[in-house]
């Protein structure tokens, strides 16, 4: 049964390594054969040393200035995503669960919120800027402001459809006001939660990236800024792999907290 | 004779909007304490509005509604709702569901342990303390359901089609369980439903409602001598009342 099922399992992981494992063959041996445009595309192997030289090189020399660097600047955009996905969370959910809630909270806020989101986060760069300068707080507002805004919306979504005979019985077995929000309207509104917190996660690394190649000096973003002006593909393109790693394991994460956390609606769905 | 547990005098219950609807209409009504009244209509006679207006879920447009001589004005653990759906919380097991009225009401545990494992265990769930609802039949969701209201030992007992939605093997089940378990309790209970048969199997007192507006149509004590099981349902007591019930609701309609 269980062999069954790895068997199955390794089967489907083949099939999905198959189109990215062709693409890359096909860019490099096209690579080889001079058939990419000169000195603009590297091939995928040319990528990989400028990784490594880039992830494990010695620090400090001149030549290549990216030399070892890797691990700091990923660290930067990292902690920077942490902080401001964070105070979104912190701020949006029980926001979107008072929104949800409260008809009183959802007429006085709820406006502005829809008024202000058709802003993307690319246009409150230069605000940012003038506001924090060059520094960390600006790459913070706009991830805090990015990942807020579908956090609070899916949450007021979850929050508002909580099944009216769940807020009965909790109110007719003696819960009010914030025993009903954090044991019933909470747990209720989880999985749309949830959905807010992934799409929120994707708007983090957004904001990081465009915070850092315009607002900050240092992080994945801006290296890949700095490596292009300075003509460095192979580490512009080793960059993209970068974030599009890092936001797929932190997606993950998240992914494996709301599983574990929402086993009665895994469940359900049986 | 027992002093009347529940008062409603002049009930009259309108939904507002383009098309105003009268839902209740001059509703007088008298239950005494440890009384087990049914009320039985067609949907769309109220009842389950009427209930809604005693759990304090609504509140009324005209009249006045008094439980235990206080009139009510929101839902609490004095009046135990039993719903149609159990509308357990899905997050919670059964153990912790059936916990949840004490623990919100700020008992202490030690206070209201012992009373959950043997309301568990007179449900007959004591093993399944740690099974979500969603692992749970329809019948056993609806035991939890009645354990949780029976742990926090309200004095009136409503209960909403709780048997509606379950096939009918397990309503026989679910049937004998209550009469068991009221027999025990002598809680005063409102209970809602559109089955003659189960009305008149656990009822002392029956309320026929006729429906467009929703009025009381008539009021018929149940001369079936209790305890009663499920063999009440074969008794020559029973047919007979059940004849003159059938008779009282197509009188009704005409």
């Amino acid at each position: 049964m269980s062999t069954a099922l790895s068997g199955q399992r390794s089967k489907r992981m083949a099939l999905a390594a198959c189109l990215p494992v062709l693409f890359l063959l096909t860019w490099e041996v096209m690579g080889r054969y001079d058939l990419l445009i000169a000195g603009l595309i590297p091939t995928p192997s040319a990528v990989l040393r400028a990784w490594w030289v880039w992830a494990a090189g010695a620090g400090g020399l001149a030549l290549n200035p990216y030399s070892g660097t890797w691990g700091a600047n990923l660290w930067f955009s990292l902690q920077r995503v942490g902080e401001g996905y964070l105070l979104a969370i912190v701020l949006g959910v029980p926001l979107g669960i008072f929104i949800g809630w409260s008809r009183l909270a959802a007429r006085l806020v709820d406006p502005s919120i829809q008024w202000l989101r058709p802003i993307p986060i690319t246009a409150w760069l230069p605000f940012s800027i003038a506001l924090f300068g060059i520094n960390e707080f600006g790459a913070i507002f706009l991830i805090t402001l990015g990942a807020f805004y579908p956090i609070v919306v899916n949450t007021t979504q979850g929050a508002r459809d909580v099944d009216k005979n769940l807020v009965r019985a909790a109110r007719m077995m003696g819960a009010g006001g914030g025993s009903l929000l954090r044991r019933v309207i909470l747990p209720a509104a989880l999985p749309s939660v949830f959905t807010g917190l992934r799409i929120g996660l994707g708007i983090a690394w957004t904001a990081v990236i465009v915070a850092e190649m315009v607002a900050v000096k240092s992080g994945l973003g801006y290296v890949l800024w700095d490596a292009y002006y300075v003509g460095r593909m192979d580490v512009v393109i080793a960059d993209m792999v970068s974030i599009g790693l890092m936001g797929y394991v932190s997606d993950r994460l998240v992914v494996f907290i709301e599983s574990r956390l929402l086993t009665w609606r895994r469940m359900q769905s049986y | 004779m027992a002093s009347s547990a529940i008062e409603i005098t002049g009930v009259t219950k309108v939904y507002p909007g383009d098309n105003p609807v009268t839902a209740l209409e001059n509703i007088d009504l008298e239950i005494a304490d440890g009384e087990f009244a049914a009320l039985l209509g067609p949907s769309g006679c109220g009842k389950s509005t009427l209930l809604n207006l005693l759990a304090g879920f609504e509140t009324v447009t005209a009249g006045n509604l008094h439980v235990y001589g206080e009139a009510v004005t929101a839902p609490g653990p004095q009046r135990a709702v039993v719903f149609q759906e159990a509308a357990l919380f899905p997050w919670l097991n059964v153990w912790e569901n059936v916990v949840f009225g004490p623990k919100v009401q700020g008992m202490p545990a030690q206070q209201y342990e012992q009373k959950a494992s043997e309301t568990l265990k007179l449900v007959g769930l004591e093993n399944f303390a740690k099974h979500l609802p969603v692992q749970l039949s329809g019948g056993m969701r609806q035991r939890v359901g009645i354990a949780r209201v029976l742990v926090m030992e309200p004095t009136l007992l409503l209960m909403d089609e709780p048997f509606g939605a379950l096939d009918a093997q397990t309503r026989l089940t679910m049937q004998q369980l209550l009469l068991d378990v009221w027999e025990g309790l002598k809680k005063t209970v409102v209970f809602v439903t559109h089955d003659i048969d189960e009305a008149i199997l656990l009822a002392d007192v029956i309320y026929v409602m006729s429906a467009r507006p929703g009025r009381i149509a008539t009021r018929i004590p149940v001369e079936v001598p209790r305890p009663r099981n499920l063999d009440t349902l074969t008794d020559v007591h029973f047919n007979e009342m059940k004849k003159r019930i059938m008779h009282e609701m197509r009188v009704d309609q005409h």
